[in-house]
């Protein structure tokens, strides 16, 4: 692996070429500038253990370049894929489609436009209270070079705004997806929710089946008694590389709710980091993850509690099939300003091969003693009794695994708070359900084929 | 007429020998009750019967109709005809019982539209209440709810024959008879006019023999039946206790394969 970063390719020169407001391409020069005195992730620093970041040759990827002025995208051009994902998703108060780094479409009603929520781009003249403040309000540090590239080589940002007491019943989805083959690409999500505001919104990462690497960086500024839900689907292409970052500050008695189903990838990593700033703020997190084939999926969560008498709530259920790996590492940490804390954080893993792997690292770093913290954690096979259960009521042995696997999920996929996207994964879950219940039909008949044989 | 037929029957359980040559059939319409301390491996036959993982079985044949059981997978053996109701049931999130019997249905090519309105009538029968149905199985439910679920899920599954591992425990004595009344039933009549259902009812206490009026009963301890006889066994039981059986095969125990005192009516010869 070449730790030579002061490449061509991630220069601050290529930060400079790309395009956008005065502001914007300052900020990309630093953080290029940045980057460039950033080292490439080892296995041997704890957050990246177990992980695949070695194998990854970034030299093999490249950014896209900005579509010709005159070519214009248009929403003819939107893939058909995205179309109807956007469709399964119902009613929504706006979206906006990133394809291959850029913001092909932005869609907002005209309700919540005037009412000031900003949603899209970020504008030319951000002014000191604006959109310029929403990106990079969390993640004023990148937590690892990816992080830092996502500043200086993020094409076009997207931000949502969302001004103080809005409550807003639909949600606001931003759909990222990539076809081009061997691109790398840095899709950007900053919210902000102003105070004592309430709305949900859904980010989706999709792609083409390419080889390509993607590496998004979403932050959430929940602000004081704002209740904000994010529903995420992770579903990139079986060859495509994501290392993501997630990172979320909750202020006082606010509410985070944030929900991720993370499916495909060749290797999918995020890192989410759930601050609690505010005196009483709660941040829940879920997840539903299920690999297969060679798949790697790669969680690390950090519930970071700052302030005191808050709360943090983690479920994270996790499945392996085929010679798929997971990580999920979560750590609890607790500051000594968080007095009369609640952390709660479960992992839970479904072995479905002998040949697949889950690793489950919970940890604890607490500075005040005047909490309470639960960690559970387990990985193992299918639940014998429970499917002896099943199967004595007649459910062939493959349906039952089917039956249960699905319903492990379950509890999960009930955290999302939109519905539709909770379906979505459920459909994408039983998708992959489906196919290794076909597979594992076929090989079943072979071998009693095979058996027949022998006895004939 | 079916029959279920257990002939010297041995299993071993973590190494350790718990059934001891059981003998047994049950035919269409016969309800026979086993009755037997705790501990004593009726759990374990009904587990056996049902192909649980973890028993072995080490001699003897179970047959359905002429068919080796044995040989089957536990899927198979119910929709061979064969259920449970199991003295624990199971807690599995995220499923219900809609779904499963549906699938169940789908995999014996019954049409699975006809689980819901099915499982509807016999919950009330059973006074059963309707929204368990849709919750995740036997999960939140107290000792009574799921043996009545137990219940409505075999009436609804239609089998020829049922093992009910202790299915008196859990329930008071309204819900006892109405599952009992249900059981009853469908040994006279028939699933949705089948066969009439033949009953292997499981229990140590004599509440359920007095609502479901067995035809024989067998006494059952250390792994075999002691003696085998009409209702008024039971009542012998009632005074004396096991102590009477667990000392008689004590003293004639360990030389013979311990043979059923026979006073069956529905025991044919041919078998012994
Ligand atoms: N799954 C098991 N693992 C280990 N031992 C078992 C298991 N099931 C039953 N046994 C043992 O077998 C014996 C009979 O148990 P069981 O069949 O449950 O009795 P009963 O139902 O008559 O009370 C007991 O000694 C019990 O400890
Ligand atoms: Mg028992």
């Amino acid at each position: 692996m070449s730790t030579d970063l002061s490449t061509d390719s991630f220069s601050s020169a290529v930060a400079d070429s790309l395009d956008g407001p005065a502001w914007l391409r300052e900020r990309r020069h630093a953080a290029a500038e940045d980057a460039a005195q950033m080292a490439f992730p080892s296995t041997d620093s704890e957050e990246w253990r177990y992980s695949r970041i070695g194998d990854l040759d970034l030299e093999q990827f490249e950014m896209i370049p900005a579509p010709d002025a005159d070519a214009a995208h248009t929403t003819s051009e939107i893939p058909l894929a995205v179309t109807e994902f956007i469709q399964e998703l119902g009613q929504l108060g706006g979206s906006v489609l990133v394809y291959n780094g850029r913001i092909v479409s932005t869609q907002l009603s005209d309700e919540l436009l005037q009412q000031g929520v900003v949603f899209g781009a970020v504008p030319e003249d951000a002014t000191p209270k604006g959109a310029a403040e929403v990106l990079g309000a969390v993640m004023h540090e990148a937590p690892d070079l990816f992080g830092a590239y996502n500043d200086a080589f993020g094409a076009d940002p997207v931000v949502l705004d969302v001004p103080r007491n809005l409550v807003i019943d639909l949600p606001l989805a931003v759909v990222f997806y990539v076809d081009v083959a061997d691109s790398i690409t840095f899709p950007r999500l900053s919210v902000r929710g102003g105070e004592n505001s309430q709305f949900s919104f859904i980010e989706a990462s999709l792609s083409a089946d390419v080889p390509a690497v993607v590496a998004p960086v979403t932050e959430v500024v929940v602000g004081n008694a704002a209740r904000v839900s994010h529903s995420a689907l992770q579903d990139v292409g079986p060859q495509v590389w994501q290392v993501g970052t997630f990172l979320a500050e909750v202020g006082q008695d606010a509410t985070l709710d944030a929900a991720l189903a993370a499916i495909g990838g060749s290797y999918a990593r995020l890192r989410m980091d759930c601050r609690l700033v505010g005196r009483g703020a709660s941040g829940n997190l879920s997840s539903a993850y299920f690999g297969d084939d060679h798949q790697m999926l790669d969680l690390r969560t950090f519930q970071e509690h700052q302030a005191a008498d808050t709360t943090s709530k983690l479920l994270f259920k996790g499945a392996v099939a085929d010679n798929s790996h997971s990580v999920y590492t979560g750590l609890i940490r607790i500051k000594p300003d968080a007095r009369g804390s609640n952390a709660y954080q479960t992992n839970r893993n479904l072995k479905l091969s002998d040949t697949a792997w889950a690793e489950s690292v919970p940890n604890l770093e607490i500075e005040n003693n005047d909490v309470h913290c639960s960690h559970a954690s387990t990985v193992g096979p299918v639940d014998e009794e429970q499917r002896f259960y099943v199967e004595s009521r007649g459910v062939p042995s493959l349906v039952a695994e089917r039956l249960i696997v699905a319903g492990f999920f379950d509890e999960v996929l009930d955290h999302f708070a939109v519905p539709a996207l909770a379906s979505v994964a459920r459909d994408r879950v039983n998708k992959i359900l489906d196919s290794h219940v076909g597979a594992l039909l076929t090989s079943d008949s072979a071998l009693l084929a095979d058996a027949s044989n022998e006895s004939a | 007429m079916s029959e279920l037929v257990i002939s010297d029957l041995r299993a071993t359980v973590d190494g350790k020998d718990i059934l001891k040559g059981v003998t047994l059939t049950v035919r269409s319409g016969e309800v026979h009750a086993v009755m037997g301390p705790n501990g004593s491996g009726k759990s374990t036959l009904s587990n056996v019967l049902m192909g649980k993982p973890g028993y072995v079985v080490t001699g003897g044949a179970v047959t359905l109709d002429g068919v080796d059981l044995l040989a089957m997978a536990t899927w198979e053996r119910a929709q061979a005809g064969l259920y449970l109701a199991m003295q624990y049931p199971v807690e599995v999130p995220g499923i219900s019982v809609k779904d499963v019997l549906a699938e169940a249905y789908a995999a014996s090519d019954r049409d699975r539209q006809l689980v819901p309105s099915l499982m509807a009538t016999e919950a009330n029968l059973i006074g059963f209440e309707r929204e368990f149905l849709d919750r995740p199985l036997n999960v939140d439910l107290s000792g009574g709810e799921k043996k009545r679920n137990e219940t409505v899920q075999m009436a609804v599954l239609g089998p020829k024959i049922a093992i009910l591992d202790e299915l008196d425990s859990g329930l008071d004595v309204d819900a006892l008879r109405a599952v009992s009344r249900r059981i009853e039933l469908a040994t006279t009549e028939g699933f949705s006019g089948g066969e009439r259902l033949g009953v292997l009812a499981i229990t140590h206490y004599n509440r359920l023999l007095e609502e479901l009026h067995p035809d024989v009963v067998h006494i059952f301890a250390n792994g075999q039946i002691l003696e085998s006889g009409g209702p008024e066994i039971a009542t012998r039981l009632e005074e004396t206790g096991y102590a009477a059986w667990v000392e008689e095969e004590e003293q004639t125990a360990p030389t013979a394969a311990a043979r059923p005192v026979v006073d069956d009516p529905f025991f044919s010869d041919g078998l012994l």
